[in-house]
């Protein structure tokens, strides 16, 4: 029994590595192979709402997303608001982490205020901003109103000129204190002597910057990029808690335009192709991104 | 002695800039919870009225009376049963990771990229086998999905607390006759406990904070909190008091998260590429 017993547990101990990976990793697969696998097998397939034929289609699906213009303009819609509100936040993050770098009396709590957007839910970042922008009894349009000196009436969520801005005001004060957060950590990890020499050899400000501080927070930044980016590039909560993709399509995401091709038209062998595509190109893209970090490192 | 005065007027002016800032970003959490202990009639008053005349719990009394609190119940359970188990399985896979260079480098770079996945590619998908496995509105559903999701979050967090522990007390522990598994719960556990810690409170908040993975796979038994606040938004009418006392039931676990957990919060959402 003993005997026995020690054999068992000498084998764990040798393969105590793959034994304490396997669960985690049988997991992992179940939940994305398995589903990718049946899904690559129905994009081939002509399964609708109303159809369910599971007759070889061969490439029909994928060649009707390259020509889908309302696809296209998701992509258009979201690259859109990943290239205004990633910079913006990106600077702002970065103004504020400036601001917030010496150390003074109540920093601690000052920074933990400042946080809170970033860990609110998104759903519950969209509704509270969709309570500011109510026409008739949010504060937003009463302060513009102030502003300009005459009473004025703005549909933040349904005027086409003002969906845009409204979405990228949520976005960018949910996640500006994100970027806030790790900037503040790199900046105050940057050479403090180097910074007194520089100062003392009398170098401009933007010498400072992109000889010294740029280089010391560039990994901290690739990291920060890399995350948002990719929140932004699958962003959905937010849009759908504003305009829900509308007016008409006008903020149709790639993540909402997925929806509701999917789970509100029930295109289901469509939306599968769909799906097959993003995974491949994100795949590579991030196989490619994921490389660089590493490099850098 | 004018030095001294021009610190004075620039430590007065970073003060007045940092209040303007706080002020900007948090006015609208202000204006959520000042809604939340509104009366309706303050609520639905145009101009709005920027502070509530009483403080009065109405709002929450309506959630409770109409058993829409099952939602936060919800949110509840399914969080925290998949950080337990993300958390048991992630922390073995980490250790195996770090420590046994399981699967090389390729295994890690896959786990990572799995997180970095966008929701909505991998949720159609999912929908469809959950639908034929039967899965779709149930607790274990849900369960499994968010530890699906959030494992590799665990892994990868784990795997760098896990690294920063020192070999030699594994070493020790090892000479002195202990299995991998007592090393692993006697040496390992213990050493990383508050990275454990850190980890699994993030883990909770990413399950509790999620939106799409539960509108797609709940409808009435399994609603959690996010999707039962977008059930009280209307083209025509909307329940401001409902969503903002639930607005605020929801946020107040993240909001303490933030107070007790703010050491680790730069490595906890730097995916652990920034230590703070």
């Amino acid at each position: 029994m003993t005997a026995r017993y020690n054999r068992l547990s000498t084998l764990i101990d040798r393969n105590f590595g793959r034994i304490a990976a396997a669960p985690a990793i049988a997991v992992l697969l179940a939940v994305s192979l398995f589903p990718l696998i049946y899904t690559i097998v129905v994009s081939f397939q002509n399964l609708t709402m109303l159809d369910s034929d599971t007759s070889f289609q061969g490439f029909m699906h994928y060649r009707a997303a390259l020509f889908d213009t309302r696809l296209w303009a998701a992509l258009g819609h979201t690259t859109l608001i990943l290239v205004i509100a990633l910079p913006l936040e990106i600077i702002l993050g970065y103004v504020l982490a400036r601001l917030f770098l010496e150390q003074l009396p109540g920093r601690q709590v000052f920074v933990a205020l400042l946080v809170l957007p970033t860990v609110l839910s998104p759903i519950v970042a969209g509704a509270t901003w969709r309570l500011m922008f109510d026409v008739r009894f949010g504060p937003v349009g009463q302060i513009v109103s102030w502003l300009v000196g005459e009473p004025v009436t703005m549909l933040w969520t349904v005027n086409p000129t003002l969906v845009y801005p409204a979405i990228l005001i949520c976005e960018v004060w949910q996640w500006t204190p994100f970027m806030f957060l790790l900037l503040l950590a790199a900046l105050s990890n940057v050479d403090q002597g180097q910074l007194e020499a520089a100062e003392l050899d009398g170098a401009s400000g933007w010498r400072v910057f992109s000889k010294i501080i740029l280089p010391a927070i560039r990994p901290v930044l690739v990291i920060a990029i890399l995350i948002r980016g990719l929140d932004i590039f699958r962003i959905f909560d937010v849009i759908w808690v504003l305009t829900e993709g509308g007016p008409g399509t006008m903020t149709e995401t790639l993540s909402i335009f997925t929806y509701q091709i999917g789970f509100v038209q029930f295109d289901t062998s469509y939306t599968a192709a769909i799906s097959i595509m993003v995974v491949l190109a994100l795949t590579i893209a991030l196989t490619w991104a994921l490389r660089r970090v590493e490099a850098l490192k | 002695m004018k030095s001294r005065s021009r610190r004075q007027l620039r430590l007065t002016l970073r003060y007045l800039a940092i209040a303007l800032v706080l002020i900007v970003f948090l006015f609208p959490v202000y204006w959520l919870f000042m809604i939340s202990f509104k009366t309706p009639d303050e609520i639905f008053s145009s101009p709005p009225k920027w502070w509530p005349g009483q403080i009065q719990f109405g709002n929450y009394a309506v959630l409770f009376k109409d058993g829409d609190v099952i939602a936060i119940w919800n949110s509840i359970t399914v969080s925290f049963a998949s950080t337990a188990i993300a958390m048991t399985l992630g922390t073995l896979c980490a250790y195996a990771l770090a420590r046994f260079k399981t699967g090389g480098e390729n295994l890690a770079m896959w786990i990572i990229s799995q997180r970095m996945m966008p929701p909505i590619a991998i949720v159609f998908p999912l929908f469809l086998i959950y639908v034929w496995a039967g899965l779709v509105d149930t607790h274990a559903g849900l369960i499994l999905l968010y530890t699906a999701f959030n494992l590799p979050y665990v892994i990868w967090m784990m795997r760098g607390y896990i690294e920063d522990i020192p070999l030699e007390l594994e070493e020790s522990a090892l000479v002195d006759g202990c299995s991998r598994w007592q090393v692993f719960w006697r040496v390992v556990v213990p050493m990383a406990r508050s990275g454990l810690m850190a980890t699994a409170v993030f883990t909770f908040i990413f399950a509790w904070n999620d939106f799409l993975f539960a509108l797609v796979m709940t409808r009435t038994e399994v609603i959690t909190f996010p999707v039962q606040l977008t059930h009280y938004m209307g083209g025509q009418s909307n329940f401001w008091g409902k969503i903002a006392a639930m607005s605020v039931l929801g946020s107040l676990p993240v909001m303490l998260t933030v107070a007790f957990m703010q050491r680790y919060l730069v490595r906890g959402i730097s995916l652990g590429a920034v230590k703070g």
